[in-house]
């Protein structure tokens, strides 16, 4: 059954390819891609209640008992995350369906959408730290290419500054993989786990495990986030969905991986992290207050979640753990519907500004309504699905006493409610800015995704109780390390 | 021999972040071709450099060569073409775009 586990990854991968050759049928690329991605969001499903009952799950390739081949590891972090990325993609799907132009479309759109999701899944699957670079690249490439297809200006520009960011980032991966390799001879995530807990973190480990910091920090956008407002407002809606939902989430969980798994021991990384943290929830909400372009502001929201999520991490503790994976799921959704209506409201008005635009609601009171939830729930009110998240991380934070912490991540949600609220206020309120007569209609099938995530945000705060199973098996995984060693390793460790 | 080599993986790494401070795309594009051979050597470098001996592993092996650098710089070469070739062809599109080459840095008309 440990087959089903790189179903996720290989699917995708497979009908990526055959799309390659279906290129005029755009019909049956449609309706592959969408399944694809709903087949791998039920394998996603099927294991996690899996690894609920049994226990985390891996496969180990060509059957190369761990520490000697590639595997994939199922625990319930990663197995939550592939599931909401699986959902949320193909819910943007149905977006792009209608949003994406017929030229851009027949341009190998599909097949590139579907090598994305593969690398995302890819990468939250794997258990070998060079197959996890291997992944991101898969991912990359596909994002370069998606960032760029049309060929707009803008795109061209946010793409090139874009690529050299990541083949940057990418190079001190290697360099962190090399060092790694040359100080413990091992590439296993679990492995490396249990020969750096056996020689002690000393000054060299904990230099890798800046390296490391520093490469999944540019990937995740903790700090380095200076490449992120511009590319992830350059591209179409659906892409720019994807992206916002998705990339910055793999740095994320990368992150997660390393500093739950292997460097842990050192308390100063955790420090540093939470600095950072704090630094990017500051710097994130100035940017968010300070442009009046509303796909920026939405982009600078990704940076205040980012910088949220790894408080979670900074506290380290067993509570925060659960409120950063209610989060994580949380934010993907919640992204993926702010992207997708900011993009909405662009192709609705032709404007970006949100002081060029007013009265919307009484144009699209459904576009605005959803608006008022997403902005609600990305701001953490109950019942919606950013509450959870919060309250765990609060909780985590006081338990160790982090108030500093505590204090920036509660009012970085006043920092996010105020950049949405003002949106909200000049765009939706007001003075209608267009008369009936020329104002563009609001199809059926582009309210549909919208719909769909705003119930599953709806959802994901009310149903919380379903979930916590699986964010608990998630929680207990992250911060007892032996049980992902035990797992990889068996139990005679050495 | 495993000094000899990183000290070249240091010049090259020099010469490549020399060509990425540049403002022409061709020669930052040249740049992170450089790194990605620097960042090969080190690869190769870690793993411990020649041992004489084949990469294979008998029940009593004395000595051997470890072959999993090797493996890894392959990936990551294929990987580094692949890149570095979009890279190209991004800034070819731009140049076609704008009418000039594309530079990342310094004033630009718009």
């Amino acid at each position: 059954m440990n087959n089903l586990l790189v179903l996720p990854m290989i699917l995708p991968v497979l009908v990526g390819v055959l799309l390659v050759f279906l290129r005029p049928y755009i019909r049956v690329q449609r309706v592959l891609t969408i399944l694809t991605t709903i087949a791998s969001a039920g394998v996603a499903a099927y294991c996690l209640q899996r690894i609920h009952v049994h226990g985390i799950m891996r496969l180990d390739f060509g059957d190369w008992l761990p520490p000697h081949g590639i595997l994939f590891v199922g625990d319930s972090f990663a197995m939550l995350l592939v599931l909401a990325a699986s959902v949320v993609s193909s819910i943007i799907l149905l977006y792009a369906f209608t949003s994406t132009g017929i030229e851009t479309e027949t341009m190998f759109f599909y097949p590139f959408f579907l090598f994305l999701v593969a690398g995302v899944n890819g990468s939250f699957l794997t258990g070998d730290l060079f197959n996890l670079f291997v992944c991101f690249e898969v991912m990359l490439l596909a994002s370069y290419v998606l960032l760029t297809l049309g060929g707009r200006k803008m795109q061209l520009k946010e793409g090139i500054t874009y690529v050299l960011i990541n083949v940057l980032a990418s190079w001190f991966f290697l360099l962190g993989i090399a060092y790694l390799y040359g100080a413990l001879g091992t590439l296993n995530m679990a492995h490396i786990a249990v020969r750096v807990a056996e020689s002690g973190q000393g000054p060299l480990l904990t230099l890798i495990a800046i390296i490391f910091l520093l490469v999944f920090s540019l990937k995740a956008g903790l700090l380095l986030y200076f490449w992120l407002p511009g590319s992830y407002s350059a591209p179409p809606t659906a892409v720019a969905a994807l992206f916002g939902a998705l990339l910055t989430k793999v740095g994320i969980y990368a992150l997660y991986r390393m500093f739950t798994l292997i460097f842990i021991h050192d308390p100063l990384i955790y420090k540093i992290i939470g600095v950072l943290a704090v630094v990017t929830m500051v710097g994130g909400c100035l940017g968010a207050i300070a442009y009046s372009d509303i796909r920026q502001i939405v982009s600078y929201n990704v940076i205040i979640s980012v910088g949220f999520v790894l408080t979670g991490l900074a506290i380290a503790t067993n509570t925060a753990f659960q409120g950063a994976s209610y989060y994580l799921i949380h934010d993907m959704v919640s992204k993926a519907l702010l992207f997708l209506l900011a993009g909405t409201i662009v192709y609705l008005t032709g404007r970006s500004k949100f002081n060029e635009i007013s009265g919307l609601i009484r144009n699209y009171p459904l576009v605005g309504w959803l608006f008022f939830i997403t902005m609600l729930a990305i701001a953490g009110i109950p019942p919606f699905s950013g509450f959870i998240g919060k309250i765990y991380i609060g909780l985590g934070a006081i338990e160790t006493g982090s108030y500093v912490l505590l204090a920036v991540a509660f009012l970085s949600s006043i920092g996010v409610l105020y950049s949405l609220l003002r949106i909200f206020l000049n765009s939706f309120w007001g003075e209608t800015i267009i008369s009936e007569d020329d104002q563009k209609p609001f199809e059926k099938k582009m309210a549909v995704p919208l719909v769909l995530l705003a119930v599953l945000v709806v959802g994901l705060g009310v149903g919380a109780e379903l979930l916590s199973p699986y964010i608990q098996d998630a929680a207990d995984t992250l911060s007892n390390p032996e049980l992902y060693i035990k797992a990889v390793m068996g139990d005679d460790l050495e | 021999m495993e000094t000899l080599i990183t000290l070249l993986v240091g010049v090259l790494v020099a010469v490549g972040v020399y060509l990425l401070l540049a403002k022409e795309m061709l020669r930052i594009i040249l740049g992170t071709a450089i790194l990605s051979h620097a960042i090969h050597l080190l690869l190769l470098t870690m793993g411990g450099l020649k041992k004489g001996a084949v990469p294979l592993l008998t029940e009593e092996a004395a000595e051997y060569t470890d072959a999993l650098p090797q493996a890894l710089i392959l990936t990551a070469i294929v990987i580094s073409f692949a890149v570095t070739a979009f890279l190209l062809v991004l800034s070819y599109r731009v140049y076609q775009e704008s009418g000039k080459g594309p530079r990342l840095r310094g004033q630009q008309d718009e």
